[in-house]
């Protein structure tokens, strides 16, 4: 319940703020993964495709350039009765499938996807919760068990529970860049011993809050523990496009286990998960998810296909914006130079924050921030001294929600506090949104920085 | 690299298989998009490879999906939905300025003024505002609070949430939902997904599908024997059925609900759908309060809307809310906790669900075309559900209910003996076996009675009656045809 303590406290101060301008700020919400709310504008021509296919009216003259108009044309071909109001195949438009599928294909250096394998969902975790669904048998004794990194994306680690499951904690290596660590998945899975039925095992890449990326050699590492521990192992790759790290490259796990040729390739059981949310769409609204499932038995893959099929169809929107992040302009497309511009500026933009993001907090007294590889936040390391943790005993929250919580009333920034994701006992952190536009980020470290010191001076 | 890495044809054991899944998943079915939908998208691939059929098109009058079957989009809707996805239109002047003000306002309820931003769980608070004022403006003033507006994934998405948040207990204990036999088979898959216990209560097919208490009654005393019987579950307007309950009806089901304390879940996103003589649509909340505080103070309830029917049919937009009524401030914040793992509903959605409560008023420039849209689809709806009713009629065999609501025919058929017999020697049910000659003959694509339930030793099939008119009556004669055929063949 602390969780909508802090949202009902943020909802509350923004409409203070709305009625009496305290101190003429606003406040800024760097707490979600949401870049356009942030300030980082949509593609262009993600959204003049839409507008055609919402408003066919739109193609009949030149508003929009000639290769939009096409697209625009072509996907609604594609859409029973010519309209995207209509319900779709379960798994989703059967010609965007396969052009997902031929992405990944590509993506992953010719290992090939196939459509059959690829369900669209209304965002990703809709998608990891059905999977969830099937794996968590909430009637079982003992409880099924799911092995879940630490820190780790609350949100998957509450669908577990609520379908009856048990999150299996392996904590990442923090001094070591946020490393999973082979001995520490062993370790967590002889935990659950005697607790649980572990059946699975839960992987971000790249990280979230965390911001790591797997080297090729840890995800050999994890598939091989996968296959020789019996786990189904879950992919959540939403932050794939969000690589910062000079000497960091995104590998899929797909491509990794087809890499790694037979038996692994065969056998393990994989279940892979992408957005139109995050990366250079950022469009979190739309909601726009899909899995890819890999070796997976037929007759488990029919079951998947009904529990599929209660929610219909993902919106179609949403599938548009899937095959348009999967299927960029290219160059000579009359949309291509300004998709070039809008990307590069993004780039830009990322780059920037991230080296001020480093920069700023490893230079504050009581932060510490691993380098910060991909994702989209920084999960920087707070070291509250002793009177801020007593007064926080006192107040009956968290340390680091009561340094949120001040943060927000004093400073007009919404970030949110490391103990929701899970952390090492004694260890506190702070998450927040670094797919800001640059203003955004530069206000947010400028108040953040005032605010700390005086904090840390407060309570010296 | 190995070529097999597909589907696992190595034997090695599987994690996960039929044996070691979730046991609940496998009792999972939705007849809408069942098997027989399976075989009508393989006829229509094989079409596309020009293999000869009798026919040349595949006809899905299988799914209640209105602008699959031709109907247009109203163009109102369209357009502020196009100036909220590239808010440079706003600048372009062939946009009436009444679409441009509600987009406006809808871009300013939106992070960073973008529909693609994230929003708040239960949905945008002026929407959510919007909705409260149509129910109220619905509902002859009864207050609504925006507070208790859930919006959703389609009203199917809220349904599953609230059964969820109500399923619990073991054994003897475990929750028992009320729903209809005849029902829309998303209940039946969420309550065996859930291990729920399902409670069936016949709908009386000799009064037009019409619900009788002592019906519910019957239901609800015999349940009691094995489980706790705490929902209520109706669809008003009817799917698959089309009847629009009477309001007597009503309050007799609110009673009934009191009574045996249970929390009612009225279904209508139909509401809208209604072209019978002397029909009109009640909402549940409505009567609810007219009864008087006794029971608008206690009974507890949820009401489902969306934006797939009616006279939208923006299917494909996954838009639609909930109204929760009474509900212990515990329970709710448990509502509100559960509904966040989903994120949010798509804003696409919500901003669709915003004009459809908030359409053009009689002084704005898009009123007009908005109304002659509106009433065109509804009329031809309603047209069209006299005339499916009048041409089943008219075959030997068949005996069809007035559509007195929703898109759906539901006739009963009498199959022969022989037929029935087949039919188990394949495994089929027989109306499952009667559809799928259909399919195979006429490339006609229903939906077999038995995948909404039925009395036992009955047959039916739903149908839409969404084609356009001329296909319609085309569709009605090939069935009336096929019919007759298929009755002699198996004599």
């Amino acid at each position: 319940m602390e969780k909508l303590v802090l949202a009902r406290r943020a909802s509350q101060i923004k409409e203070e703020l709305r009625q009496r301008m305290r101190n003429h700020k606003q406040v800024i919400d760097v707490s979600w993964g949401d870049p356009q709310s942030a300030g980082v504008k949509p593609l262009s021509f993600v959204r003049q495709v839409l507008a055609a296919c919402l408003y066919p009216d739109l193609m009949n003259s030149n508003t929009l350039p000639l290769d939009i108009r096409q697209r625009a044309q072509r996907l609604l071909g594609e859409c029973a009765g010519g309209s995207v109001g209509s319900y779709t195949a379960t798994a989703g438009i059967s010609e965007i499938v396969y052009r997902i599928s031929e992405f990944i294909t590509k993506r992953d250096g010719g290992a090939p996807s196939q459509p059959e394998n690829i369900y669209i969902s209304p965002g990703s975790q809709w998608a990891l919760s059905n999977i969830l669904k099937v794996l968590v048998n909430s009637e079982a004794s003992p409880r099924t068990g799911v092995l879940t990194p630490e820190p780790c994306y609350p949100l998957t680690t509450f669908s577990i529970k609520g379908l009856g499951g048990v999150t299996v904690p392996y904590h990442l290596s923090e001094e070591q860049g946020w490393e999973l660590q082979v001995e520490e998945l062993h370790r967590a899975l002889d935990s659950a011993r005697g607790v649980c039925n572990p059946v699975a095992l839960y992987v971000i890449n790249p990280g979230n809050p965390a911001g790591y990326v797997q080297s090729r050699k840890s995800m050999q590492d994890v598939i091989r523990f996968a296959s020789e521990k019996r786990l189904f192992l879950l992919a959540d790759e939403v932050y794939q496009e969000c690589v910062h790290g000079e000497k960091s490259e995104f590998l899929s796990y797909k491509r990794v286990l087809a890499e790694m040729g037979p038996p692994h390739s065969d056998t393990v059981e994989l279940a892979s998960f992408h957005s139109a949310s995050k990366g250079f769409l950022g469009e979190c609204g739309l909601r726009g998810g899909y899995v890819e499932l890999v070796n997976l038995d037929p007759d488990v893959m029919k079951c998947i296909h009904k529990l599929f099929t209660i929610d219909s169809c993902a919106p179609v929107l949403s599938q548009f914006a899937l095959d348009l992040m999967t299927n960029p302009p290219q160059p000579g497309d009359p949309s291509y130079p300004l998709y070039s511009k809008e990307i590069q500026h993004i780039k830009t933009m990322m780059a920037h924050n991230v080296k001020r993001v480093f920069e700023v907090l490893n230079s504050l007294l009581g932060f510490s921030c691993q380098p910060l590889e991909g994702g989209a936040f920084a999960f920087p390391r707070l070291y509250l001294p002793p009177k801020a943790i007593q007064k926080a005993k006192e107040m009956e929250v968290e340390p680091d929600m009561f340094y949120c919580i001040r943060l927000l009333e004093e400073a007009g920034v919404l970030v949110k506090p490391g103990w929701e994701y899970g952390q090492k006992e004694g260890t506190h952190h702070i998450r927040f949104c670094i797919m800001t536009s640059e203003d955004t980020m530069e206000e947010v470290l400028s108040r953040l920085s005032s605010f700390h010191t005086q904090f840390m001076k407060d309570f010296s | 690299m190995s070529t097999q890495a597909v589907n696992g044809s190595v034997s090695r054991g599987k994690v996960l298989t039929l044996d070691t899944m979730n046991p609940n998943v496998k009792k999972v079915e939705y007849a809408v998009r069942g098997a027989i939908v399976q075989r009508a998208l393989q006829i229509e691939k094989e079409l596309k490879e020009g293999v000869k059929k009798p026919f040349t098109e595949v006809i899905k009058a299988n799914i209640g999906d209105a602008h699959a079957m031709g109907q247009k989009p109203i163009t109102f809707l369209r357009q502020v939905l196009a100036l909220c996805s590239y808010p440079a239109l706003l600048e372009d002047n062939k946009f009436p300025e009444d679409a441009k003000q509600r987009a406006r306002r809808i871009l300013a309820a939106c992070g960073g003024h973008s529909i693609g931003a994230y929003s708040a769980s239960q949905g945008i608070e002026c929407i959510r505002q919007d909705v409260s004022r149509y129910i109220e403006k619905r509902d002859g003033g009864i207050p609504s609070n925006p507070d208790n507006i859930y919006l959703s994934t389609g009203a199917s998405d809220a349904i599953v949430t609230m059964l969820k948040l109500l399923v619990c207990g073991e054994g003897h204990d475990r929750t028992g939902v009320m729903i209809s036999i005849p029902q829309y088979p998303l209940y039946s898959a969420a309550l065996a997904d859930l291990a729920a216990v399902q409670i069936s209560y016949y709908l009386d097919e000799d009064k037009c599908w019409s619900l009788d208490v002592t019906e519910l009654k019957r239901a609800v005393t015999a349940a009691r024997q094995h489980c706790n019987p705490r929902v209520l579950c109706i669809i008003n307007p009817g799917n698959p059925t089309g009847q629009v309950q009477s309001r007597q009806c009503i309050e007799d089901v609110i009673r009934f609900a009191k009574e045996e304390h249970l929390f009612v879940m009225a279904d209508e996103v139909y509401q809208d759908n209604v072209y019978a003589e002397g029909c009109k649509f009640h909402s549940f909340k409505k009567v609810l309060f007219e009864m008087g505080p006794e029971y608008s103070s206690t009974v507890e309830m949820a009401s489902f809307h969306s934006t797939s029917k009616c006279y939208m049919g923006e299917c494909g937009f996954r838009g639609g809310y909930m109204e929760v009524i009474n509900m212990d401030p515990e329970v709710k914040a448990q509502l509100t906790k559960l509904v966040s793992v989903r994120l949010c509903p798509p804003v696409t959605g919500q901003a669709l669900l915003d004009l459809v409560v908030n359409p053009p008023q009689p002084d704005e420039p898009s009123y007009s075309m908005f109304m002659k849209e509106r009433t065109e689809v509804l009329a031809a709806l309603a047209e069209k559900a006299r005339l499916t009713e009048k041409t089943f009629n008219t075959v030997p065999g068949i005996i069809c209910n007035p559509v007195q609501g929703a898109m759906y025919t539901f006739p009963r058929i009498t199959l022969p003996q022989k037929c029935i017999d087949t039919a188990k020697e394949e495994g089929l049910a027989p109306d499952m076996f009667y559809c799928m000659r259909l399919l195979e003959e006429e490339g006609i694509c229903l939906v077999p009675g038995s995948g909404f339930g039925q009395r036992e030793g009955t047959f039916h099939f739903r149908m839409t009656i969404l084609p356009p008119t001329e296909k319609l009556k085309d569709v009605l004669q090939k069935i009336r045809d096929f019919h007759v055929r298929f009755t002699k063949q198996f004599s």
